[in-house]
């Protein structure tokens, strides 16, 4: 039997306007997930770091050695809070699908929202404006013109469809290793509920399998944060 | 839970792109930015920032602490130096005018020795004449005496003092 996905078509009578309530409510415990723990995180700062503190102070200098490794520090800094967002962000929303995937009523509600495609688009999308953004922003409208044209004018229409195969891999880079994640992880649950023999033969594989997706989301966000870092450096700093 | 995904794939998740999912995902994530910039990673951020700050410090305090110390020593080490060399000076002052207080305490005594022994040999000078005058006197008239005593006869005077002469010279050349 497959599971369904709880669509709520044409809210307030717009035609395009479609939820997937299931996407909206993951996405929603994601962020609260994350600002929690970013919150609990945060509290009690000392001069000299204690517990929780130390966690976020290192996973600041983690994010802080990405953006290093792809742009000045002077202009990358003005990406850190975004990249941490995305990072963690991103991380938790990994980490959820692999813990568990809930069913209601034969509708899928609780699942990774990184295994959407919509909504890794979205988070695509949103970092390619930006790059275009503080391009603009930061080198002026000239320069950012320019770019397209370097070093050969031949190369534009490269270049125009490299900004659409960007975000285009970009998004469907993370929803496809967390999807594929999670419909092997509903596979092997299949075999392991199947019977004695399908659970001496599933459960391992399924433990398995469950460890590689946990190392898959922490890779993939930072795979995800990584190159987003590197988009908006090719757009914003003055050599690439 | 209420149910775990059972034996199914989870195809429902893949329905294609809708917009409100989109729209709800930009939405919570500008949101969850904007948040955690505020109360999550500004403080640590700023914290950090402080800490590194006040590292700064301290190591430039240190290293002016230290300089400091070090002009300390050195101005301690001349004046060290310095004081050294003036107690040199001041034995050898001492020394010098020692030397020369014992020289002229030596020049001094010497020239009061070389005076009570000149006043000693004036003296003697002085005593001896007054010895040979009162002498002469004695013997002449002695000798007369004597001679007349003695001889009793009548002499010249030009023998006489031709004796008398003899006489003293005899005495004074005894002495």
């Amino acid at each position: 039997m497959d599971h369904t996905a709880p669509i709520v078509e044409d809210v307030f009578g717009i035609s395009w306007l479609d939820f997937n309530l299931s996407n909206v409510f993951m996405i929603i415990v994601t962020s609260l997930i994350v600002f929690v723990i970013s919150v609990l995180g945060a509290r009690k700062l000392e001069m000299k770091p204690t517990g929780g503190q130390n966690v976020m102070e290192w996973v600041l200098d983690f994010i802080k050695g990405i953006i290093n490794d792809t742009m000045d520090w002077k202009t990358g800094k003005l990406f850190l809070p975004l990249a941490i967002t995305l990072f963690s962000y991103i991380l938790v929303g990994n980490m959820l699908g692999v813990i568990t995937n809930g069913v209601v009523g034969g509708d899928v509600w609780w699942k990774s929202p990184t295994a959407d495609p919509g909504l890794t688009l979205t988070l695509a999308m949103m970092v390619i404006v930006l790059s275009h953004f503080y391009g603009i922003k930061l080198r002026g409208g000239k320069a950012y013109v320019k770019d397209y044209f370097t070093p050969l004018p031949l190369l534009f229409p490269i270049k125009l469809i490299e900004e659409f195969s960007n975000t285009l891999t970009l998004g469907l880079r993370l929803f496809g290793n967390i999807y594929a994640g999670e419909v092997l992880l509903a596979l092997l649950v299949g075999l392991t509920t199947s019977g004695a023999l399908g659970f001496i033969g599933g459960a391992i594989p399924f433990l398995a399998w469950q460890g590689f997706s946990v190392f898959i989301g922490g890779i993939q966000a930072f795979i995800f944060t990584m190159l987003s870092m590197v988009y908006i450096s090719h757009k914003v700093s003055e050599e690439h | 839970m209420p149910g775990l995904a059972e034996n199914s794939l989870i195809y429902a998740s893949l329905g294609g792109l809708y917009v409100g999912d989109m729209l709800v995902q930009l939405f919570f994530f500008v949101v969850l930015l904007l948040l955690l910039k505020k109360f999550a990673w500004g403080p640590v951020m700023n914290m950090m920032q402080k800490r590194e700050e006040y590292v700064a410090g301290e190591i430039e305090a240190a290293e002016k602490s230290r300089k400091e110390a070090e002009a300390a020593a050195k101005e301690a080490q001349t004046q060290l130096n310095q004081v050294k060399q003036e107690a040199q000076k001041m034995i050898e002052d001492a020394k010098n005018t020692a030397v020369k207080q014992e020289q002229a305490i030596i020049e001094a005594a010497r020239n009061e020795a070389e005076r009570i022994k000149e006043q000693a040999q004036a003296e003697i000078q002085n005593e001896k004449e007054k010895a040979i005058q009162a002498l002469q006197a004695q013997v002449a008239s002695l000798s007369v005496m004597i001679a007349s005593k003695v001889i009793e006869k009548e002499i010249s005077e030009q023998d006489q003092e031709k004796l008398i002469e003899e006489y003293i010279k005899e005495v004074g050349e005894e002495r």
